[in-house]
């Protein structure tokens, strides 16, 4: 190759323009999201008002808010990871503690990859047919968070089974090797070194649960109502407790609806409470990640 | 002595309470498939299977109703295969960028973009995608049909505007996936690669892509199975008419029948959304055994080297 110089440098303008396309691939979704976000505050932030997420949409009192869907949110995550977390703990448990290395552990694992695998209409099919039809519990935020336990069920089994691999071997041969049993070695030193990790599964189950609109559109229905007061607190806590057989749309469900009838004030407003929870949520998966290492 | 009877009695209640917490995962997912199967079952009985699956006529509420999806089934596949067109260079680029290219404070402000996007309810984007993306694509559609007269103008609600929202939803588990296996490549071959005079751009296109290939392919096939499974993002944005797939064309895929229909649908037409809901489900079981193989394949070549 005939070059005027050794420092004069090959042209490859092939590299340049693949060059070109990774910095331009990569910068687009950093671009992408901070564009989707500050349109999503741009127009939703003026919606928002004390009374948007107190008052309950109502064309009688000319009201629109979303306190009852904002409720029916906390109901579905309270209820939803009280079934999914000790089920999804104790399975991790198991699959790291108890099962060495057999068939089973291999067909538990497939089957925690099938269920991570499977879209949420289906798991939304599934719950209508399952917990709406057979176990007759209709559209209600029972049916509607049993359904989503299983969706969320895989995160919180893989989260506690990476965090148990990573406690060190010598802390179980130490206590084995004490006397402790298995369960007392579980309880009082493999779950505490494991909090973090399972920690971890929770929130981005919560995450998950929050997003979550198709699931729930088929087994929970869409009501707004808020729980309306008892006389007294017997019959307000039999109230709060009731609801949990009634139909109630989280505010994805709710966001759908609002966009489907145009209401597109409305969406973007629910929009941005939806995007404000999903920061709070990363903030504090990035504390967690952090504090361990801190502690150190 | 009682105290240790006690224990041993909790210990094996404990044993026998994590068993039962880790069958549960494989009850779940045979619950999952067995109520599919068995709701999905009866519609194909009494219309028959080649009826439903190739017949192209859909108008469940008229008179003699119609029931074929195959136009549904193909939406699915074309809109699937479309988005991994768009959004997989697109990820596997931004991992090659996060793995081998930038800086650590470039990294870390991608990696947390890609991971709030992975956090965003796809209701959002919906949401932006009929707001923004749809008056845009009219846009393009308007131009590119200027001339035409027998095209049918969909607003900007069609085919290519839920591949392009599809692409975005995919990209998270394209980028994580593909830059972890981009990092888990044998540094061994970077270094000969580089010694051998080859530049940055070749060592990534010729010696790190190729290492690192049944990785990304697992990042393909989870991303098609995202997409494909992808429902209330789409719903609006691709339209909802029932017709062959073409970008400019207004689209029903699979997910999207079932949540456009499955509220005022009784009788042969629920039914036939059940079966709708099979294909989906047999689709996504095709792409998890997909991951499954490869997965596999990997360990296996693993263990030989």
């Amino acid at each position: 190759m005939n070059r005027a110089s050794l420092y004069e440098k090959k042209r490859r303008p092939w590299e340049l323009f693949s060059l070109a396309a990774i910095y331009g691939a990569s910068y687009l979704s950093l671009f992408l999201l901070l564009g989707m976000i500050g349109y999503v505050f741009f127009r939703g932030f003026p919606v928002l008002s004390p009374s948007f997420f107190t008052s309950v949409t109502s064309y009688l009192k000319g009201t629109r808010g979303i306190g009852g869907n904002l409720v029916n949110t906390l109901y579905i995550i309270f209820l939803t990871l009280l079934t999914a977390v000790p089920a999804g703990v104790g399975a991790g448990v198991y699959l790291n503690e108890y099962a060495g290395r057999g068939r089973t552990v291999r067909l538990i694992e497939f089957a925690v990859q099938i269920l991570a695998g499977i879209p949420s209409v289906i798991f939304g099919l599934f719950g209508m047919v399952f917990f709406g039809n057979v176990l007759g519990l209709g559209y209600s935020l029972l049916s509607g968070s049993l359904t989503l336990s299983l969706m969320v069920l895989p995160l919180i089994v893989r989260n506690t089974q990476t965090a148990l691999r990573a406690v060190p071997e010598s802390y179980r041969q130490g206590a084995l090797g004490m006397g402790a049993g298995r369960w007392y070695l579980i309880r009082t030193i493999l779950l505490p070194a494991a909090r973090p990790g399972i920690l971890t599964g929770i929130l981005l189950a919560v995450g998950r649960i929050m997003g979550e609109s198709a699931a729930l559109l088929f087994t929970a229905g869409s009501a707004g109502m808020l729980p309306g007061p008892g006389r007294n607190v017997g019959e307000s806590l039999g109230k709060l407790i009731r609801k949990i057989f009634a139909s109630g749309g989280t505010l994805t469900v709710e966001l759908y609806l609002q966009m489907q009838n145009g209401e597109y004030g409305m969406a973007f407003g629910i929009g941005c409470v939806l995007i404000l929870f999903t920061f709070l949520i990363n903030f504090l998966l990035k504390l967690i990640c952090r504090s361990p290492g801190e502690r150190e | 002595m009682k105290q240790r009877e006690k224990s041993t009695l909790a210990e094996e209640a404990a044993q026998m309470l994590f068993t039962f917490c880790g069958t549960l995962c494989i009850l779940a997912v045979a619950a999952v498939t067995f109520y599919m199967i068995v709701s999905g079952i009866p519609a194909i009985r009494r219309i028959g299977l080649s009826g439903i699956l190739f017949g192209t006529a859909w108008n469940p509420t008229g008179k003699e109703p119609e029931f074929g999806i195959l136009y549904i089934i193909l939406t699915s596949l074309i809109g699937t295969f479309m988005a991994a067109m768009i959004g997989v260079p697109v990820g596997v680029l931004t991992a090659v960028y996060l793995a081998e290219l930038s800086g650590r404070r470039q990294a870390w402000a991608v990696k947390s973009a890609v991971e709030v996007l992975a956090g965003i309810p796809s209701v959002i984007y919906g949401l932006l995608g009929i707001y923004l993306l749809n008056p845009l694509m009219y846009r393009l559609e308007r131009a590119v049909f200027a001339d035409s007269d027998t095209h049918r103008f969909t607003g900007g609600a069609n085919l290519l505007s839920a591949a392009l929202v599809l692409a975005v939803m995919i990209l998270p588990t394209v980028i994580n996936i593909s830059e972890s296996s981009l990092r888990a490549v044998n540094p061994g071959i970077r270094e000969a690669s580089m010694a051998l005079g080859a530049t940055r751009i070749q060592t990534v296109f010729c010696s790190l892509l190729p290492g690192a290939a049944p990785g990304i392919a697992t990042a393909v096939v989870l991303g098609l199975g995202r997409a494909m499974g992808e429902a209330m993002a789409i719903t609006l944005v691709s339209g909802g008419c029932v017709n062959p797939p073409f970008p400019f064309q207004s689209v029903r895929f699979l997910t999207t029948a079932l949540v456009s229909e499955m509220g005022y649908a009784h009788g042969l037409h629920r039914q036939v959304l059940f079966t709708i809901g099979l294909v989906l489900f047999v689709f996504i079981m095709l792409v998890n055994l997909a991951v499954d193989g490869i997965l596999r394949k990997r360990a296996e070549r693993w263990e030989n080297e």
